[in-house]
């Protein structure tokens, strides 16, 4: 089948049509693996959409590396206290819960879940296509629901991260209480909300077949998801080690 | 498995869509979008036109009362002088030029049927529309709009009580500028897959129009530049609502302690730069593709240098980001810091310099036509050369002391990035009219819209130079406080004079616009006989942009007066030409 | 079209350069050490970028009327560039700007790589909405401290700064609405502010430096003419921006010595 390469060279014309002149009517693409008339074909899509995914990951990186120079930047100003007249400097580190490490565990282990989910379903993708052929069918079978799985512990991870914050809570860490505490909020509720996107994206995947969206789109959604979701792990990964050892 | 796919993201329906919510609201044809995102800016600058000519009355006549509104008073100028700046940076000269015409043309010119990803274009609009809406609400809600400039410079614009405007205003300021740099991104996600994913058959990068190649850099500048602003503003309304202090540091408030400290004003000043510096590429260089573009079609003649207008946009785009010190010499950043950046901004001259240059070499020894597109693009190279000749003075740290936070300033940035950008605005529209809506602009209607905006322009953003030189402060709501400043009120009220012509001049444009869209004359399909592939569809181009035809290209974008050519002009799907060099 | 295009463009040249050479609208004059040399190097920018720009709008006028379309008169010259000419122009730029900057950095570095001489006068000006205040050490010279919680503008330039009268260097600490110095001598300024950014500009000084709360920067410059010149406030900082101005007032040595000595002497 079609390569899955995502690599975009630059003088590399991206569509080999094999022809010149004008052509019939079809879209970028060429090739048909019976995913419908005047579509791009399978790889197309998914090069397509992980290739929008490597560049929309661009900004997530930009905002946190934002938010760490932000945080480098704080932790070693000093500023004038107008009492004294000197420089001083206000950081005191914050004690993480070991809550977060528990949290940490349940991350990857969803990371090692989503990543047997989305071959779990490019396998079935594979399958799907070789079932188009007349007289050919596959049988089912019994199959682990790798994406449900993920869905949980992703939901359980965001369950523990509130619990965390309780408990920082409960130690007299809120928000404004020193600026490393800020920051601790700041970095794991951003991280949050981004993983929020990634559990929507894993229901909208999981909800798919009941919308009649065809095993290749689904196939799709949950390959660029899969990359999303590592991606929020090894984040979360820089993310505790920041706050711990850079803290 | 079905075989037929229902519409999703990443497959384009080839039927168009029917009903007027799926065609003109909710569209996910990118003509559509490209053309609401051009409307939506073209509200917004007379929004920020209106906002502007108040500023102008009031500077020179501060006791003036006006109809509507009754006096002005100076925390009202301010929050003028704010909404100005917001409303023109983002809602019109990061909008029309790359949402606007960027949307509409982009697929179009690399032969694509649509963007990438149709329905996150949509959103992307209709998000731009919510920020909008959100900015515009500032104005009318308790306290009203900000008034801590376009710019926000924290703890002014972090303590709600450091002046009026600075309560929910500011929140919604922040909010609305949040909102817009999610729709930004959005929109440049779609623009980096589908140029590097969805070129035609033979359409490789050093075949792209540069119009292409100028949007597809603005892209990846607003990629990385607008989730630092998103961070800053994020950090900033923390500051403002949940008692953080990233930003300030211990300070009274007419003697009141805020509950903060230990915060760094700089830190704010760094990450808006850092994102504020690329912003001014975002305004510009669409206008300069869009520049290259006209001189090369107007004058018959390839552009100059192709490859090295490729590699100064490249050049720009790269060097944008390590300049950003150049705003804050005098911000108390360490001086030998300041020294590195200006030596990156003197650097960065250079590559828009090389631009310059090409363009003056286009038209040598060219045929030129002076069709309206063809005034404005003259009139962009005539003001880009004027801004850019101020920049090596503020480059200069030594010289920026005396012009900082002078009018020098605005004179620089408003003819180098305001009006270059704008007159990159008009010459695309009146190029690309008879493409997207079949008909000709008024040509005579034209020419006296350029005249009023090319010296009206001059007229309004010229003499800030001199008034910076004699110490004129930025953001003064009136000069009667300062005995020096009594002397410049005239050649400020010469520059309210010019503002009230040239915005009157802009009213022709309007009418021009509307007009001509439904009583100009009937265009053909390609009138001004250009080369690349918008041209060779038909007016306006059908829904999948080719007519169910996939264009194969064979020639650069610039063939025009190629010897032994039949015509003057070898279109990029014609049969591939062979030049001398 | 291309002649009116000429026209008028040489027109806008011309007219810009006029007003920039005949100075009608100009620095004021410098009364600052600095000033001679930073005056200096504006005039050889203006006159570096004054050629660039009148070459290039001249340029651009004289071609789009020379190479008008003439009909069959004209005849283009098919080309796609020449890249020994690019090389040669990005060479001069490059060194035209640079070397540019690199000339005026020396002037940089001689004004703010170093600090303000052992003997200088000290002079701490302090910023906040909307008005200067100057402090001075006194015979003691040292700076008392200042507690945020103590201060209060309407009482007067000591309780304005919050100044701390139990601290024994804060008694002899002179505080007015106008600053006072010597001519000739060099001035340390501290800049601090109290609630937003400020700047501290004083154009016949060639002086500007923003005034940060959280920060005491520390600059330096010397006046040269007695005088009195206007300061003013060059950041943003709310509504009465507009009106934060000050009054320098350069006089001699014997006068700055007995101003002192009076604003000492009303503190007993």
């Amino acid at each position: 089948m079609a390569s899955f390469s995502t690599t975009a060279t630059v003088d590399d014309p991206r569509i080999s049509l094999g022809d010149d002149g004008i052509l019939p009517p079809v879209r970028d693409g060429g090739g048909d693996d019976g995913s419908g008339p005047g579509l791009p074909d399978y790889a197309t899509r998914l090069r397509r959409a992980r290739l929008g995914l490597l560049v929309a990951l661009t900004p997530i990186l930009m905002l946190f590396v934002s938010f760490s120079s932000a945080y480098v930047m704080r932790q070693g100003l000093p500023t004038l206290d107008p009492r004294t007249n000197a420089l001083v400097r206000d950081w005191i580190p914050v004690t993480l819960p070991k809550l977060l490490l528990i949290n940490t565990g349940v991350l990857i282990l969803s990371s090692v879940f989503m990543e047997l989910a989305r071959r779990q379903i490019k396998g079935q993708a594979v399958l799907a296509s070789a079932e188009s052929a007349p007289g050919a069918s596959v049988v089912d079978q019994m199959k682990i629901p790798w994406l449900s799985l993920t869905l949980v512990l992703g939901l359980a991870f965001l369950l523990g991260q509130w619990m965390a914050w309780r408990q920082l809570a409960a130690n007299g860490f809120y928000v404004a209480t020193t600026p490393s505490s800020s920051f601790v909020y700041l970095l794991t509720g951003t991280h949050a909300i981004h993983l929020m996107g990634g559990v929507l994206a894993l229901f909208v995947a999981g909800i798919a077949s009941l919308l009649r969206r065809s095993v290749a789109t689904r196939s799709i959604v949950v390959d660029v998801t899969a990359w999303y979701w590592h991606f929020m792990a090894g984040l979360w990964i820089y993310i505790l080690c920041l706050l711990e050892f850079a803290g | 498995m079905a075989t037929h796919e229902f519409a999703a993201q990443e497959s384009h329906a080839h039927a168009a869509p029917q009903g007027f919510i799926r065609k003109w609201v909710f569209s996910l044809d990118h003509k559509v979008i490209g053309l609401q995102y051009y409307f939506l800016a073209l509200a917004a600058v007379f929004v920020g036109m209106f906002l502007s000519l108040l500023m102008r009355i009031h500077l020179v006549t501060p006791t003036a009362i006006l109809p509507f509104l009754g006096d002005i008073k100076p925390e009202t100028y301010l929050t003028l002088v704010t909404m100005h700046g917001t409303i023109m940076v983002f809602f019109v000269l990061t909008t029309a030029p790359q949402g606007g015409f960027g949307n509409y043309f982009l697929p179009i010119q690399i032969g694509a049927p649509d963007m990438a990803f149709p329905v996150l274009n949509m959103l992307s609009f209709w998000t731009t529309f919510l920020g909008f809406i959100v900015m515009l609400a500032a104005f009318f809600v308790a306290g009203g709009a900000p008034l801590h400039g376009w710019t926000g410079y924290a703890p002014l614009s972090a303590l709600q009580s450091s002046g009026p405007g600075e309560g929910l205003g500011a929140d919604l300021w922040i909010i609305s500028i949040a909102i817009f740099c999610i729709g930004a991104l959005m929109g440049a996600l779609n623009f980096i897959t589908t140029t590097l994913d969805m070129r035609a058959k033979g359409m490789t990068m050093m075949r792209m129009p540069l119009t292409v190649w100028a949007w597809f850099v603005t892209a990846i500048l607003g990629l990385l530049a607008f989730g630092v602003l998103l961070s800053a503003g994020i950090l900033l309304l923390m500051d403002r609502n949940l008692g953080t202090s990233f930003f300030v540091p211990l300070v009274t408030i007419n003697g009141q302690l805020t509950g903060h400290k230990g915060g760094s004003p700089l830190l704010w000043q760094h990450l808006f730069w850092f994102f504020g510096h690329p912003e001014v590429y975002i305004a510009i260089l669409p206008a300069m593709g869009m520049c290259s573009q006209l001189l090369s079609v107007f004058s018959r003649k390839p552009i100059f240098g192709y490859k090295a207008m490729v590699y100064a946009i490249l050049a720009i785009g790269l060097l944008g980001f390590m300049v950003w010190g150049h705003h804050m010499f005098m911000s108390g950043m360490s001086p030998y810091t300041a020294f590195a950046f200006s030596i990156m901004t003197m650097g960065i001259g250079v590559p828009s310099a090389i631009k310059t240059f090409n363009w003056l070499g286009t038209l040598m020894r060219g045929r030129i036509r002076f069709a309206s597109p063809m005034l404005f693009a003259i009139g962009f190279v005539s003001l880009f050369v004027s801004g850019g000749i101020s920049g090596p003075f503020l480059a200069q740290p030594v010289l920026d002391i005396q012009l900082h936070d002078t009018y020098f300033v605005p004179g620089h940035f408003h003819l180098i990035m305001g009006v270059a950008s704008i007159f990159g605005i008009f010459a695309a529209t009146y190029y690309w009219f008879p493409k997207m809506f079949g008909r000709m602009m008024n040509e005579s209607m034209a020419r006296w819209h350029f005249w009023f905006s090319f010296i009206g322009t001059y007229a309004i953003f010229m003499p800030m130079h001199y008034l910076g030189m004699a110490g004129m402060p930025r953001r003064y709501s009136q000069m009667t406080e300062v005995t020096y400043l009594h002397g410049l009120i005239p050649l400020q009220k010469f520059i309210t004079y010019a503002a009230f012509v040239t915005i009157a001049g802009q009213l022709i444009f309007l009418v021009n616009l509307f007009w001509s869209m439904f009583k100009g004359k009937q265009a053909s399909d390609n009138p001004w006989e250009a080369t690349t592939l918008e041209w060779t569809t038909a007016t306006p181009p059908p829904h999948d942009n080719f007519g169910g035809q996939t264009p194969v290209v064979r020639n650069g974008p610039y063939e025009y007066s190629v010897p032994g050519a039949p015509r003057d002009y070898v279109m990029q799907t014609d049969p591939e030409i062979k030049p001398a060099h | 079209m291309g002649l009116i295009l000429l026209i008028i463009i040489w027109l806008i040249t011309f007219a810009s350069t006029y007003f920039f050479v005949a100075k009608t609208w100009w620095l004021p004059v410098g009364a600052s050490a600095a000033a001679a040399s930073i005056d200096h190097h504006f005039t050889t920018t203006f006159i570096l970028m004054g050629v660039v720009f009148v070459a290039a709008q001249v340029a651009l006028g004289y071609l789009v009327w020379s190479y008008r379309d003439r009909g069959t008169a004209s005849k283009v010259a098919y080309s796609h560039g020449n890249t020994s000419l690019e090389i040669v122009w990005t060479v001069l730029t490059t060194v035209l700007f640079v070397g540019m900057n690199l000339a005026s950095s020396s002037i940089w570095a001689s004004e703010r790589f170093r600090a303000a001489e052992a003997n200088s006068v000290q002079v701490e000006v302090t910023g906040m909405q909307f008005a200067w205040y100057f402090r001075y050490p006194g015979p003691d010279g040292k700076f008392g401290a200042t507690k945020p919680e103590l201060e209060d503008a309407s009482a007067g330039g000591e309780a304005a700064l919050g100044l701390d009268m139990k601290d024994p260097a804060s008694k002899d600490d002179v505080v007015t609405g106008t600053m006072v110095v010597p001519v000739n001598r060099e001035i340390e300024v501290i800049l601090r502010a109290h609630d937003v950014i400020h700047s501290f500009f004083i154009p016949t000084m060639r002086f500007k430096q923003d005034a940060v709360p959280g920060l005491a920067i520390h600059m330096h410059f010397t006046p040269i003419q007695t005088g009195e010149y206007e300061i003013l406030c060059a950041e943003l900082c709310g509504l009465g921006h507009y009106k934060m101005h000050g009054m320098l007032k350069v006089v001699s040595q014997e006068e700055f010595d007995k101003w002192l000595a009076a604003r000492e002497a009303e503190k007993q």
